[in-house]
């Protein structure tokens, strides 16, 4: 999780902007730019949708920055935003998977057990060089069940706490563990054994996977 | 006091959560003690721990080419 601490003259950076710096807005932003866009894509799936929608989102924090009371960090607030203007996107566009993930009834499914023992030793993250593993990763994640992809965002590329993503999806903390709990645990299982394979050189798994 | 042993299934229950060390003590002394007796526990955790990772990467979801420079423009064009 690359970002928890906020810029040191964040606090000062927003009052340049609300006494009317938009430059300064600029350079407020830029750290959380691909953290917006990331939010926005694990509920859209779409990079039309998403680039709007950050856009908006983006935007939308610039023109009421004054109402920003600091309650909150700059950040999660900013996710927020992003959160909710990326499901009135899938409302508007795409009725039937605003449903399903904003559905009262959605309910955790039971535990969810492993089922890959491949041993995966601590690896370096130069491995993300690799532009297949990326991919890959980019795939499991947005194959995961929507409730599940977006706490996975949530907490582990945005770094959020659990109670700020509980406040955020509205879902108990429970459920956030829960949730986060399977997502980590798929992903685990449908990369271990290509990545343990890639870094090992063993050819096997590169015959049986593209990366 | 021994410790007392707590079976695969528990710990994977928890594993998440001994991750972010959302346990309490007692719990984490338990499922230390299961992973040094369990190969298999461990390679979970420790790809567990690799996925946390690499989602947290700055390598991951990479904005398209040209995002922020759109992204100012839209600021600039106003409401």
């Amino acid at each position: 999780m690359e970002q928890t601490e906020p810029p040191a003259n964040e606090a000062e950076l927003i009052k340049k902007v609300c006494d009317g710096d938009r430059e300064a807005f600029y350079e407020l932003v830029r750290p959380y730019e691909r953290l917006v866009y990331a939010t926005a894509f694990s509920i859209l799936k779409n990079p039309a949708d998403t680039e709007d929608v950050a856009q908006e989102a983006v935007f939308k924090a610039f023109s009421h920055l004054k109402s920003f009371r600091g309650e909150s960090k700059f950040s999660t607030w900013l996710i927020q935003i992003t959160y909710n203007e990326a499901k009135m996107k899938l409302r508007k566009t795409r009725p039937h998977l605003y449903e399903s993930l904003d559905s009262q009834h959605q309910s955790d499914e039971g535990d969810y057990w492993p089922t890959d023992f491949a041993d995966w030793r601590p690896i370096p993250s130069e491995i993300l060089q690799e532009s297949e593993v990326r991919k890959a990763l980019e795939n499991a994640i947005n194959s995961l069940g929507p409730i599940y992809r977006e706490v996975l965002i949530l907490r582990d590329l945005n770094g959020l706490s659990v109670k700020e993503t509980m406040a955020i999806l509205g879902i108990s903390i429970s459920n956030v563990k829960s949730r986060l709990h399977r997502a980590r645990l798929q992903l685990r299982d449908s990369l271990a054994p290509g990545i343990d394979g890639l870094l090992s050189g063993g050819q096997s798994y590169r015959k049986v996977r593209t990366w | 006091m021994a410790t007392i042993e707590i079976s695969c299934i528990e710990v994977w229950r928890e594993i998440s959560n001994y991750l972010d060390d959302e346990i309490t003590a007692d719990l984490r002394e338990r499922m230390e003690a299961h992973f040094n007796v369990c190969a298999h526990c461990t390679a979970i955790f420790d790809g567990l721990r690799n996925v946390v990772h690499l989602v947290g990467d700055k390598e991951v979801f990479q904005m398209p080419e040209g995002f922020e420079k759109r992204l100012y423009k839209r600021i600039r064009k106003g409401p």
